[in-house]
């Protein structure tokens, strides 16, 4: 595949060469008008072009939607994300109309009125009531998106720690891995700093605060359905940004401060993973591993492992050379589930007193 | 100095012969030249070549998106011991993106577009022998040529270039701990933008006095072609920002050089606990943005100030609206300085900060839409000409709409959560500013290259190099958006660390294919342009029968610009098709009106 591909591009740029030659060619050996001013058989030609170029924009948008649609990131996870996909809509269906509209307008002009030498333009140098309509136009329609969108971003980004009961989680990211740290039963975090890291402390929290002793410290984000998480963000190096797109959230981790962001998880990783879209697009994406695993095989490498749906959270932020592979499992289960897991893990304090006993 | 005081003089008494007491050297001519029509020639030299490497650097990391397994000998060719066998390092795929970013930004589309049109168009269209200092201008381009070559250097480096993104955020780009390239490659990229600043703020200040103070009489502000109120603002806005970028970059010099704190606090990296404490990053990025945004409409304006002159000069037909577009160009510029935050809204900054910044960036929206519609409107019943000049200004109208668009997308704090840093963001300011500026610069140099060498550029390789390059910047960037709406990030080396993205690997191949074909169209203009300069067919004086000033200078360059007085202007620059009451024109079998013709009997000025 590559190689082919590699020569349609060499055959295409020679045949771009050729004709190049050949145009130019042309141009001489036609000596009759060598101005290189654009002449009314130019002008029909580049005119009937313009026309042929905004098909090519519609038909390169609609096969992008068609073909593309299974990019489209599936159903939101998370309940603002309802909120947020439905204003993406909305966003989308407007500028669509728009590029559709102006699009049309401004290629069909260039090849209607594509000159001619007993033509004449129009002087027609300005049109107060034109302008107005235009300007009030998008005033309007931006003022609805403006309010609509402020009003998501400040119930996404209002965090009310009274509220409900959420879920204290602490994200903590470092060159180029993530740790998610549990607030433990008193559900409130253990101070923390970088110049506390030691040994098996690698998120450098505070052994003289007790708050701390039942954080629990874990390298894959087990979330609870339906319960409003809070995370807490701190990084010990380099600015990276916690993205988890399937929940429609991301936030910057900032050395030297802590940033949050909080969302509800609505469907569990088993909903997600049966949903009609997620099995469709993990068809296609397993059905590439295999025809590429054929061509790995046939190397003498190892095979692609078959790829099962997980949520997952990436850094999104450049942080260095292994930015590229700096992500963390996320599960979205049933209370109890979650619960069984947690209990699971050892807490702070049980690891500083078994480093202590070593 | 005497400068303005020369160009006065010259203007009052017109038997001064310029020939005479400017001892031309082959060095003065060429190198050190103070002639603010060699400078542009220069500015734009420099600017393809700093192209031609910008482009190429992208075409090696599209190679390596769309074949991650692939092993090709070119990387070891070019890129050394980071290409290895043929494989590419990690870090220096991310000092590609870096210097790609930084080169095309700066290099060619601030420097490259805005200091060859302002320095070749400004006198010559305001009615000025030169610029008010011709002594700073060769300043600001030499100082320019001096960051170029630091910056070029700096790729030499045995670290590594900077690769901290274009952005260059600490703590990345203050530790070389963090990252190879933030050790002397980082350095020295501080060191050439410190110089580009200094360059551009020379070239600013510059390109405002000239065009308040040297304007020749009639040459009222309301007369000003558009190009010239685009370059005057554009100038305004990198007065204010770029000091600010500056500043920006002394303090990170200082964390990285001098133990201070700006942007560094509690940070543990290789083993270790670092000194700082209190700085932030967040600061970083206000400082950094506070520029950043106002340098998209650097980028921009200019080019639509050259689209708009060459638009309705090829159609033929007065610019629509020219009071709306002057201000749709002040207000853009004013709200420039006020919309940087928008690049932050995931910063961790107050969210409330995040409601106002949407505020006023979807409030941009409003003067680019006027702009939009009065390009197409400007079309409409024009006598289109289809020369290749006119081509790119349609394309570039046609590229500001689609990145536009999706700028209200991407503007919106809540919309931005999901896409922001993913591919989508890419595709949206390729097309917006990268691709438009681009056109605005072609364009310019296919209108302008009668002026600046005397030689026609070939229509037809110019068809040619639109159409193919018009196509693959769609087929580049217009599938680009939905690898985006994946939530692909951008800045990753491979997506095969992610199983999940293995579906988007197709659309990578297809993109970068284009990205090839789009490239080596490129060689079609400058084999165009190369050859044009030599072999091309002399010019006329005027060849697309423009009205503005610059066309009534000869064709040899001179120093000075117009051999007797200065010429006198009588009405704005946009008298094309302007007809008698009797529907004639208003000089008869002529369809266009000089600046520098007086009213005619019975004509009427109209106020616009």
């Amino acid at each position: 595949m590559t190689v082919f591909l590699t020569i349609v591009v060499i055959a295409l740029f020679g045949i771009t060469l050729w004709q190049m030659s050949k145009i130019l060619k042309l141009s001489q050996l036609k000596s009759v008008d060598d101005s290189q001013v654009a002449n009314d058989k130019d002008n029909n030609m580049q005119g009937k072009l313009m026309l042929a170029f905004v098909v090519f924009i519609y038909l390169l948008t609609i096969y992008c939607f068609v073909s593309y649609r299974g990019f489209f990131l599936p159903e939101s996870a998370s309940e603002h994300g309802v909120d947020y996909d439905r204003l993406m809509l909305i966003s989308m269906v407007l500028i669509m109309f728009v590029q559709i509209i102006t699009q049309g307008l401004l290629h069909f002009f260039a090849y209607k009125y594509r000159g001619k030498k007993e033509n004449k333009a129009l002087f027609f140098a300005d049109n107060d009531k034109l302008e107005f309509i235009w300007t009030i136009i998008p005033v309007i329609v931006l003022a609805g998106l403006i309010i609509y969108g402020l009003f998501t971003w400040t119930d996404i980004m209002n965090i009310d720690e009274e509220e409900g009961d959420p879920l204290v989680i602490e994200l903590y990211a470092y060159q180029f891995d993530w740790r998610a740290r549990y607030s433990g039963n008193d559900n409130v975090l253990g101070k923390a700093n970088v110049r506390f890291i030691e040994g098996v402390n690698t998120l450098g929290l505070d052994v003289s605060d007790d708050y701390g002793k039942d954080d629990k410290v874990v390298n894959e984000l087990h979330l609870p359905v339906n319960r409003k998480v809070i995370f807490k963000m701190r990084s010990q190096d380099v600015l990276h940004s916690a993205y988890m797109p399937f929940f429609r959230a991301q936030m910057n981790v900032v050395p030297g401060m802590i940033t949050e962001f909080s969302y509800t998880p609505t469907l569990t990783s088993d909903d997600m993973r049966n949903s009609d879209a997620m099995v469709e697009k993990v068809e296609t994406i397993n059905k590439i591993r295999r025809e590429k695993s054929k061509k790995l095989v046939a190397a003498g490498d190892e095979a692609l492992e078959p790829y099962e749906f997980d949520y997952y959270l990436l850094c999104n932020k450049i942080c260095g050379a292994s930015h590229y592979n700096m992500q963390m499992k996320i599960i979205v289960e049933s209370e109890e589930d979650y619960e069984e897991w947690l209990k699971t893990q050892p807490t702070f304090g049980e690891q500083m007193s078994a480093q202590a006993s070593n | 100095m005497s400068a303005i005081a020369q160009a006065n003089d010259h203007a009052d008494d017109h038997a001064h012969d310029h020939e005479h007491h400017h001892k031309e050297t082959f060095i003065t001519k060429y190198i050190f030249s103070q002639d603010h029509k060699m400078i542009s020639k220069q500015y734009l030299v420099t600017g393809l070549i700093m192209g031609i490497i910008g482009i190429a650097m992208s075409l090696l990391f599209r190679l390596q998106l769309a074949w991650p397994d692939h092993k090709f000998t070119i990387y070891e060719v070019l890129l050394g011991k980071f290409g290895t066998d043929g494989v590419m390092d990690p870090s220096i795929y991310l000092a590609l993106v870096t210097i790609h970013g930084t080169i095309m930004v700066f290099f060619v589309l601030t420097a490259g577009l805005s200091g060859t049109f302002s320095n070749l168009l400004i006198p010559l269209q305001i009615g000025a022998r030169d610029m008010a200092s011709g002594f700073l201008n060769m300043v600001s381009y030499w100082l320019f040529f001096l960051s170029s070559v630091i910056m070029v250097m700096s790729l030499f480096v045995e670290a590594g270039p900077a690769s901290a993104g274009w952005t260059i955020y600490p703590p990345l780009s203050a530790l070389p701990q963090a990252i190879g390239g933030s050790g002397t490659g980082m350095t020295l990229w501080l060191v050439s933008m410190a110089i580009f600043i200094a360059s551009s703020l020379l070239g600013s200040l510059n390109y405002v006095v000239t065009v308040i103070n040297l304007r020749t009489k009639g040459m009222s502000m309301t007369r000003l072609p558009l190009t010239i109120w685009a370059f005057f603002v554009t100038a305004i806005i990198g007065i204010v920002s770029f000091p600010v970028l500056l500043s920006a970059a002394l303090l990170l010099i200082m964390d990285r050089s001098f133990g201070t704190s700006f942007y560094l606090s509690d940070i543990y990296i290789q083993g270790e606990v670092l000194h700082n404490q209190g700085g932030s990053p967040v600061l970083f990025e206000h400082l950094f943005w506070f520029l950043g945004h106002p340098e998209v409409y650097i980028v921009l304006l200019p080019a639509l100030g050259i689209t708009s002159e060459i638009i309705a000069t090829n159609a033929r037909k007065p610019i629509f609206g020219y009071r709306a577009m002057v201000a749709s160009i002040l207000a853009i510029a004013f709200l420039s300085t006020i919309v940087w935050g928008h690049h932050m809204f995931v910063s961790g900054m107050n969210p409330f900060l995040g409601s106002v910044f949407t505020f006023t960036t979807l409030l941009i929206a409003i003067p680019s839409a006027v702009k939009a519609f009065n390009y197409i409107t400007t079309l409409w019943k024009g006598n289109l000409q289809f020369n290749p000049a006119m081509l790119f200004s349609i394309g570039l109208v046609s590229t500001f709409i689609t990145g536009g668009l999706t700028g209200i997308i991407l503007g919106d704090s809540t919309l931005d959560i999901n896409v922001h840093d993913t591919y989508f963001v890419v595709a949206h300011f390729h097309l917006v500013m990268g691709i438009s500026a681009l056109y605005g610069l072609f364009a310019g140099v296919y209108h302008w290259f009668p002026k600046m060498y005397g030689k026609m550029m070939n229509k037809n390789l110019g068809y040619v190099h639109f159409w193919v390059t018009a196509i693959g910047a769609y087929g580049v960037f217009f599938p680009m958006h939905f690898i985006g709406m994946a939530g692909l990030p951008r800045r990753y080396y491979t997506n095969s660390a992610f199983p999940y993205f293995d579906d988007l690997a197709d659309t990578n191949v297809l993109i970068t294919i284009f990205a090839l074909i789009t490239a080596a169209a490129q060689l079609v203009f400058l084999y165009n342009f190369i050859y044009s300069m030599f072999y091309g067919k002399k010019a006329e004086q005027n060849p697309w029968k423009s009205n503005t000033l610059e066309w009534t200078t000869p064709v040899e360059h001179i120093h000075g610009n117009w051999p007797g007085a200065i010429p006198e202007v009588h009405r704005w620059a946009y008298d094309y098709s302007k007809t008698r009451e009797n529907g004639e024109y208003v000089i008869a079998g002529q369809d266009f009106v000089t600046q520098i013709t007086p009213l005619q009997d019975g004509e009427e000025e109209l106020n616009h």
